[in-house]
């Protein structure tokens, strides 16, 4: 527990009014009372902060909001306007997150004064509410400039005039857009502020129809964030969209008796419009903190720790803030914010501190992709200006660089290196010799190299606050597919300009490896967890057979079919002999320890180490497919010999007649090390590849995986038994060394394994062997097979973890490993004591069996 | 034929598996739910001729092992696109004993 700001000695209460949820007097853990005002996108999202601190064991937490909504992001009311959202897709939190939090929700209802000394707020509708903590989130409203005939006679806004802040702002233009009183009036619109909003409110009104004049008192559009070039460029490309842009001019009169006709400007001919829209600012919502006596100049003045100056218990974030003289009007500052906020108010970490926002901001305007942050042109003689400019294309892009670092930079139409340069700017790195390459991507892979190159805290997504590595994190947590990723990070949920960003970070933490099917993830179809949860899972609820894995994972705890046989082989490699093995989660060939083949009989392979087999055993091998009349015998890719066709109810028989153990030709398991001749007799052979390979079967025989694992090991780089095409490859090269392939296939897909490392003696072959195999078993899906599973994870981190031990897990690898090794039990010596009734009974009774052609 | 046959101790199926019968010329999976209900299906898959009782099963569906086509255990249609199974009656009765009745439902 940290210092809590604790319950201070309340004063008398003011007359006449019940206070509510007063806290039960005497009880030491009573939780304290957090009251936010405002329920916007910094109130609700400091609430968030908190509560993802623990803050509701902490808190009972009452928010007011002067709309009569949850919150939603203000930032997609664009959207909304123009169609591409419904009002409803732009939620954030419906008011069931309200309830599910138990949070007390006031909506629509306007917190009118503050008691700082008694510690009270009074509300519009006559509620009370005392706090311990309070959080003032008031926010902005637009900005009206001063203009003639703004109002009506009686006083009200005059019909036809909108400003564009609020749901029900956007929801009266959406409105008044659609149905005009008067079919034959004229449609058009004058938008005042050539800002961001402005230009936002232009092409959402030209989506109705309706013909758009932006009036910019400015000499450019978003001089804000861009110098007079930009503007220019940007201009043209909002005037290709068919808007009428008027710079350097005000609104003098908004013309009309009882209702909108048009605007006069000044120095320029009246425009005749139906509907005006004010985007021409913002002003913090302040009225409040004015009248209740809190530190107010520009905004609401705190400190580093959101703190209102000169309050204990009072915070303030968002909008309404002003801090260390700033004041902000976009979303990344305010989610910054919060952070510190919560941190402060939960006590989770007392040392957090807001040091102020770095704006840059990534903005489709319009249609345009338009990225600024810092300076828009050189202020110094010293300061370097690298500009490109085509006009034709709309494309645009400026960047100041001051002693080395970059200062600023203004990106139109084209923002594939905004990640990159955002970075520079925050991070003030070195830069290229070559300034060209701060604009534009000089050869190479434009977009991996952007990915890549992006430092883990970059932010991806500025209107939600989501840094790469959040999105990594998500990914490497199992979650891969982008929507997954948006829903989990809300990265790309604000504007949606980062969308494409997000996605190629999606697509580079997953190492291609993108689904678009969250089921994808899942291990087995029939639990929905990926396998880094599923694993967890089940250590932590101590689960040993797979029926209580569904008692305990599946959705309504139903059994799956489909997902048997992937947890079956999962458990066994996790619990090894602590694993209770329920038969009917095991494929059919794994009950009969044989290979089903179409006519419903088996195939029996007996183990042949690294393919070197003897007079006896080749004598037993005739001997018993004499006796049995086995159809076919035929030599396998593997090097070993298949007895196929031999009837179910024979297996036992078969086995107990060859007294060899199994070889493994049924499983999803390691099966063969296919070897060659090695160096006994070979003219060529440098290391005795023959002797590790059975060495290396010995020791991993049998043990279960996600796919099947073949391997090879060649004595030379002739490489006769194709080391290079094989899960698990080991080539021995000159001066006694030995190289280590993994991933490769020759089989329905052909891909040369990568290598993995070369070492020194045979030892260390088995131990990295071991090693690369038990990290493939814990971490690849069902059924991937290490062709597959190599590339998605990347050699170099697979080198890292199995090689260098770069991530610690070496020593737990090679001790899992070690224990699946040490339960090893050949399945063949079950034939004499069959351990269910009926293992070995057939399942076809009335069929001649084999059906399968006899050569 | 209504009257059932009994094919002996339930017992020779264990829990979660099926085991095939051969039941007046017809060839008969019988499986025993991990909830101790029995279920009977024909033991053929029309398919390819898979056998049915090697099949894995859970509370709703047998997978082929050949091919992995999906049949309800209570109807025998199919939820992967092949042809149904014959679905059987099939019951305990008081001495522990399978009890199907061949005529099909």
């Amino acid at each position: 527990m940290t210092a809590t700001l604790g319950n201070r000695q309340r004063g008398p209460l003011p007359k006449g009014k019940v206070p509510q949820g007063k806290v039960p007097q005497g009880k030491p853990n009573a939780r304290r009372r957090l009251v936010v005002i405002g329920n916007g996108m910094a109130g609700a999202r400091a609430v968030e902060e908190i509560l993802a601190r623990g803050g509701a064991e902490q808190f009972t937490i009452t928010m007011f909001g002067d709309e009569p909504y949850g919150n939603y992001n203000r930032i997609m009311l664009s959207h909304v306007l123009s169609g591409e959202e419904s009002d409803a897709d732009i939620f954030l939190n419906s008011l069931h997150w309200y309830q599910d939090n138990n949070i007390t929700l006031h909506a629509g209802v306007r917190v009118e004064r503050i008691d700082r000394f008694t510690k009270y707020v009074f509300a519009n509708n006559g509620h009370v509410v005392p706090y311990d903590v309070l959080i003032i989130a008031t926010g902005s409203q637009s900005f009206m400039p001063p203009m003639d005939g703004l109002y009506t006679p009686s006083g009200s806004i005059k019909p036809g005039v909108f400003t564009f802040r609020t749901i029900d702002d956007t929801r009266n233009m959406v409105q008044h857009a659609r149905n005009g009183d008067d079919p034959d009036r004229e449609r058009r619109a004058v938008v005042i502020g050539g800002g961001l909003l402005g230009l936002e409110a232009a092409r959402g009104l030209q989506s109705h129809g309706i013909d758009v004049d932006v009036v910019h008192s400015g000499g450019h559009l978003m001089n804000a964030q861009m110098g007079p070039d930009g503007g220019a460029i940007l201009r043209r490309s909002v005037e290709a969209l068919g808007i009428r842009v008027h710079t350097g001019s005000r609104t003098t009169a908004v013309l009309g008796t009882d209702k909108v006709t048009g605007v006069r400007l000044r120095d320029q001919p009246d425009i005749g419009c139906d509907m005006v829209v004010v985007a021409a600012g913002i002003r913090p919502n302040v009225d409040l903190a004015v009248l209740s006596g809190l530190h107010v100049e520009r905004a609401i003045v705190v400190d580093d720790q959101l703190r209102v100056v000169d309050e204990d218990d009072i915070y303030a974030v968002g909008e309404c803030v002003q801090h260390r003289g700033e004041v902000y009007g976009l979303v990344a500052p305010l989610w910054e914010q919060a952070v510190v906020l919560a941190d402060h108010v939960t006590g989770s970490d007392t040392s957090s501190a807001y040091l102020g926002s770095r704006i840059a901001t990534k903005l489709k305007v319009a249609g345009v992709e338009v990225a600024s942050m810092g300076l828009h042109g050189p202020e110094r003689d010293t300061d370097e200006h690298i500009v490109f400019s085509e006009p034709s294309r709309g494309v645009f892009k400026s960047i100041v660089i001051r002693d080395n670092k970059m200062v600023g930079a203004t990106l139109l139409g084209d923002s594939r290196k905004v990640a990159y340069l955002t970075q520079a700017f925050d991070k003030g790195l070195p830069l290229p010799e070559e300034r060209i390459a701060l604009m534009f991507d000089l050869g190479g892979p434009a977009e991996e190299q952007g990915v890549a190159e992006l430092d883990d805290d970059a932010q991806v997504c500025n209107c939600n606050g989501v840094s790469k590595k959040s999105l990594v994190d998500v990914v490497k947590g199992g979650c891969n597919t982008v929507a997954g990723a948006m829903d989990a990070t809300r990265a790309g949920k604000g504007c949606g300009s980062c969308k494409l960003l997000v996605k190629q970070v999606v697509e580079w933490a997953a190492d291609g490896a993108v689904e678009e099917d969250p089921a994808a993830s899942y291990y087995v179809p029939g639990i929905p967890l990926d396998k880094p949860s599923l694993m967890a899972a089940i250590r932590k609820q101590g689960l040993r057979s797979v029926s209580s894995v569904f008692a305990a994972l599946a959705p309504g705890r139903a059994e799956d079919a489909k997902s048997k046989m992937g947890l079956a082989s999962l458990m066994k490699m996790m619990l090894a002999d602590q694993y209770i093995d329920e038969r009917d989660a095991r494929f059919i060939n794994d009950r009969v320890h044989a290979n089903i083949q179409r006519d419903g009989t088996f195939s029996v392979v007996p183990q042949m180490k690294g393919g070197v087999t003897s007079v006896q055993q080749l004598r037993r091998i005739a001997d018993v497919a004499e006796k049995h009349s086995i159809p076919l015998i035929k030599l396998t890719g593997g090097q070993r010999i298949d007895l196929l066709g031999v009837p179910k109810e024979d297996l036992p028989q078969v086995w107990a007649d060859l007294d060899m153990p199994s070889g493994y030709a049924y499983g999803k398991s390691f099966r063969t090390v296919k070897t060659c001749v090695g160096k006994d007799f070979c003219r060529y052979g440098t290391g005795d590849s023959t002797k590790l390979g059975i060495e290396i079967e010995s020791r991993f025989q049998g043990i279960e995986a996600p796919a099947k694992l073949k391997l090879a090991v060649s004595g030379c780089p002739r490489n006769c038994a194709e080391s290079l095409v094989k899960d698990v490859g080991v080539v021995a090269v000159e001066g006694g060394r030995w190289e280590i392939y993994v991933g490769g296939a020759a089989g329905a897909h052909i891909r040369k394994g990568d290598l993995l490392a070369t070492v020194e003696d045979p030892e260390e072959v088995k131990v990295l062997t071991g090693r690369f195999m038990q990290y493939y078993r814990e971490n690849a899906n069902w059924l991937e097979r290490t062709y597959s599973f190599v590339p998605r994870v990347g050699i170099d981190r697979i080198r890292a973890v199995v090689v260098d031990d770069a991530e610690g897990l070496a020593a737990g690898l090679d001790a899992a490993m070690q224990a699946s090794v040490d339960s090893y039990v050949d399945p063949w010596t079950e034939r004499d004591d069959p351990l269910t009734p009926g293992q070995f009974r057939t399942s076809l009774p009335l069929t001649v069996l084999p059906q399968v052609p006899v050569r | 034929m209504n009257a059932g046959r009994n094919l002996g101790p339930v017992s020779q199926v264990p829990f979660g598996e099926g085991r095939a019968f051969g039941v007046d010329g017809e060839q008969v999976a019988v499986f025993r739910l991990r909830d101790g209900s029995l279920r009977a299906l024909s033991a053929v898959c029309p398919h390819k001729g898979g056998p049915i009782a090697d099949g894995t099963i859970d509370q709703d569906v047998v997978l082929c092992p050949l091919h992995q086509n999906a049949f309800r255990l209570d109807t025998g249609c199919s939820t992967t696109g092949a042809e149904p199974l014959t679905s059987y009656d099939v019951q305990i009765d008081n001495h522990q004993n399978i009890i199907l009745r061949i005529s099909a439902r």
